[in-house]
Parts: C-alpha cells; structure tokens; sequence
C-alpha cells in the first residue's frame, strides 16, 4: 500500500572535465498511487533511470520531494536495473537467497525458478547464463522480497519475444495475486499497453510530464496483439504530440 | 606429447642440477661446492635440528610481521581508497614510507627500541605495510558501483555488503599483495636478523658468511625456498582456485 508523490525541482549533472553541465530532470510532478502499474515512456538518455535511481534513495543529490505514504517507514523497494548486476561469484540460487533474510522463502523461490524456467540453471553462476536469463534471475530477486514498490528499468530488453511475452504475463499476473506499486520504464508502446494502468510519457531531457494515458483494456485483451495494435493506433492518432517521442 | 608436457618441470629440474653439478666439477672449489656435498650439509643440519630451529624462528618472524602488516593494511587501504579527503592526505605519507630504504628503517627501528624482537617485527611490518596500502586502495577504488548500488537498494545491510559484495571484489587484490609481500618479506627479514638478532635464518647467512662456508649457505636457501615453494602450493594456489571457480 505505497503511495508515491515524485516532486522533482531539478536534478543536475555537474560538468566534469569536458562533459558539460547537463539538467537531466526540470519540474517533474508525478503521483502514483497505491497498487497502481505506470509504465514510464519517453525517448532514451531523458533521465528515466535517473528517475528511478532517485526514488530507489540510490541519489540523493536533487532540488525536490520524494515522498512515498506507507504503513512502515521503510517501505521494500525491489529494482530491476538496466543491467541485471547479480553478483557473478553467487550462483543463481545464492544471489536470490541473498536478498531474503528469512530461510522460509525456499518453497517461493523454487515456484519463481520454476516460472522463470531457470531451474535447471539454478547452481550456474551468472557468467555462464545468457543475457535473457540473467535478466530473469534479476527479475525474481525482485519479486522474491514482496516488494511495496516495484521499480524496473527495461527489464525485457534483450529477451526474445515469446520469452518477453510470457514473462510480461507472469509479471501481470503476480502483480493481480500480489498487488503492489509497478514504475516500469519502457521505449516500447505495446509493452507499456499490455502491462500499464497508465502510461506517462516523458520529454527528452530535462525530463518532464507531456501526457498520461489511462489504459482501460481487460486481461484478455492485454494478451491479444490485435486488440494492443489497435489502442496504439488510436493513442497516436489521439495525441499526436507522442508521436515524437517514439 | 601430453606426457612429454607434464614432466617438463621435473625435466628442467634435473637438467639444473646436472648444469650444477657440471659446472661445479669444472671449476673444482670450495666456493661452488656440488649438489651432493650441499645435499649432505643439508642433511647434516636437519638431524642436528639446527636448520628446523633456525627457520623455525624466521616462520615465526614471517607470520607475525605479515599477519600485522596485511590486517593493518587491508584496514587502511578500504579506507583511503572509500574516502576521497584521507586518501588526499596521506597520500604524501604513503610515497614517503614506499621510498624509504628496507635498510633504513630496520637500522631506524634497532637504534630507537634497541636490539629487540619487537623492534625486528615493527622493522618488517613497516617495510611491508605501504605495499599492502597501495594494492587494497587500487581495489577499493575500483569496487563495482553498480553491485554497491543493488545492495544499497535491497537493503543487504553492512555484513552481506562486505561478505558478499565487496570483499569478493577486493579478495584477487589482497591474493596480490600476500604474493608480492611474502617475497618481500622474506627478503627484509633476512637482513632485519642479520643485523639485530641472534638466531633465525638470517644470522645463520651471516655467520656461513663469516666463515666461508658456501655448503652451509646453499643448504640453507634449499630449504628457504623449499619452504616458499610449500607455501605457494599448500596455501595459495588452492586459496587462488577456490576464488577463481565462477570465472568462465
């Protein structure tokens, strides 16, 4: 049951050497509420991870709030970065294990090993599993700590599309199981309408709100390609502004 | 050709004794006594217990002072290389204590506490100490931000940051400064016992020395490196093994 309130003023990269001063974030307001599943859309390099980086409490150094209403004071934040960042002298299992403080979680971690299809893996380390796999190891050691907040960073990229599709699924389905606060960050639209309750769709940087999008689709057609063409087709031909940031 | 490749070491082995041998008939001195003369000196020292007391003093020497110098130094070396404005600092300090002559210091540390094992072990731990420095800053500076960042965001804590995160980065830099800082210890060491001690390896050389007696002196560095070689096969390299066994 987490709220969020993101009320950012700025958020500046200070030059360095030759890299000039660069404004990632200008007035960004955005609330999500509680069990709500935004999916952030918006051209790459406008400071979406910075976004995300910023309410993970990862980088504190921007003007502006970060204020998240919880019934503990420290609400567990689960992150898919961009990279899957699992640590390569842990093998699958033991990276998932790391995040858990409690030895309860065997049975849960062999249900997400099992959906994930990285049973069969679960004693390799990482160096051994390709990308695809080890995005979806990254994506159960999000899952497998419950967290009030879920924040993903392009998590599908690089997974081939029947894996993308079905894990896509799994990822609403124990969203509807398990409800929680989903910030996804993605550049591709019928992603964003399969999985979204809303789509917000960032500026290139400095980064800021251009419109948000109430997707009103049922399961079932989440899961129809036609069905997601055809609220695409209409959000482009209804805001024609967004069509410049795809 | 496999078989061949495997015996290669103990081939080169035989091939340098035979040199040895060769060379120490031709020249026919006391000054290059033979592998066999040197080989009996060798067993002579053993029974008499001599050659085990003397290095056993030096092990103990060696443990001691490496021990201190890497814990102090594993310490020191996260710090400076975690906090910019310490590193800064002494910085200055470390260049100085790099470049300081071996020699030095131990005539230093002898001179000012006097002729005492204490003074001998703070000789070799301050001669060690900069290298330990410099090797855990080079790691502690290039610690994975983004493997920080994870552990920050789920909330892993102090220990399982250190256990699992950061110290499996740091472990092929301490494995370096072990290598590098047993060599030179042993090194420092000899010399810390030839010029304020009375027992150990060192004073041994020093007085084979006095006394010309090259057999002695050989036999003495067959089981110093003997000795290095055990360390390197019994400890390091299944240590090194170990660590190594995620790499692809």
């Amino acid at each position: 049951m987490a709220t969020i309130h993101i009320d950012i003023h700025s958020k500046i990269y200070p030059s360095v050497e030759r890299a000039k001063l660069h404004q990632a974030i200008a007035n960004l307001y955005l609330s999500l509420h509680a069990e709500e599943f935004v999916c952030l859309v918006g051209p790459s390099g406008c400071g979406k991870t910075t976004l995300l980086n910023i309410i993970a409490g990862l980088d504190a150094d921007f003007k502006g709030d970060i204020t998240i209403e919880h019934r503990h004071d420290h609400p567990m934040i689960g992150y898919v970065f961009q990279n899957p960042r699992l640590l390569p002298w842990l093998t699958v299992r033991e990276n998932i294990e790391l995040v858990v403080s409690d030895r309860r979680s065997t049975d849960v971690i062999d249900a997400l090993l099992e959906t994930m299809q990285l049973k069969q893996v679960q004693h390799s380390y990482p160096e051994r599993l390709s990308l695809g796999m080890s995005r979806r190891v990254a994506i159960i050691r999000a899952f497998v700590i419950n967290p009030d907040i879920l924040l993903m960073d392009e998590p599908f990229v690089s997974l081939d599309a029947p894996t993308a599709r079905q894990v896509r699924e799994l990822l609403r389905q124990l969203w509807l199981q398990r409800p929680h606060t989903v910030l996804f960050v993605t550049h591709d639209l019928r992603e964003a309408i399969a999985l979204a309750d809303r789509i917000v769709f960032l500026s290139s940087a400095p980064m800021r709100v251009v419109s948000e999008i109430k997707v009103p689709l049922a399961k079932t057609e989440r899961n129809d390609d036609q069905a997601v063409e055809l609220f695409r087709q209409q959000i482009i031909n209804n805001y024609p502004e967004i069509n410049m940031l795809l | 050709m496999i078989t061949l490749k495997k015996y290669l070491p103990t081939l080169s082995l035989l091939v340098f004794i035979a040199v040895w041998q060769g060379l120490a008939i031709y020249i026919n001195r006391n000054t290059l006594p033979t592998p066999e003369a040197v080989a009996k000196v060798f067993w002579l020292e053993c029974s008499s217990g001599r050659l085990p007391f003397h290095l056993g003093v030096t092990l103990l020497r060696l443990i001691t002072g490496f021990s201190i110098a890497m814990l102090l130094g594993c310490a020191t070396g996260i710090a400076l290389g975690r906090n910019k404005k310490l590193d800064a600092f002494f910085d200055n300090w470390l260049v100085i204590f790099l470049n300081i002559p071996a020699l030095v210091t131990i005539i230093l540390c002898y001179v000012w506490f006097g002729l005492t094992e204490s003074a001998a072990i703070l000789a070799v731990v301050i001669n060690k100490l900069p290298n330990v420095i410099v090797t855990i800053r080079e790691g502690a500076r290039s610690l994975d931000q983004d493997l920080l960042e994870m552990a920050q965001s789920y909330h892993l804590g102090k220990r399982k940051t250190l256990i699992h995160v950061i110290w499996p980065q740091l472990y092929p830099f301490v494995m370096g400064a072990t290598r590098t800082g047993l060599a030179l210890i042993w090194k420092i060491i000899l010399l810390v016992e030839l010029l304020g001690r009375s027992n150990g390896m060192g004073y041994q050389l020093h007085l084979f020395f006095q006394l010309f007696d090259v057999a002695s002196l050989l036999a003495y560095t067959i089981a110093f490196v003997a000795v290095t070689q055990l360390i390197e096969f019994m400890v390091l390299k299944p240590l090194d093994n170990k660590a190594q066994r995620w790499r692809r």
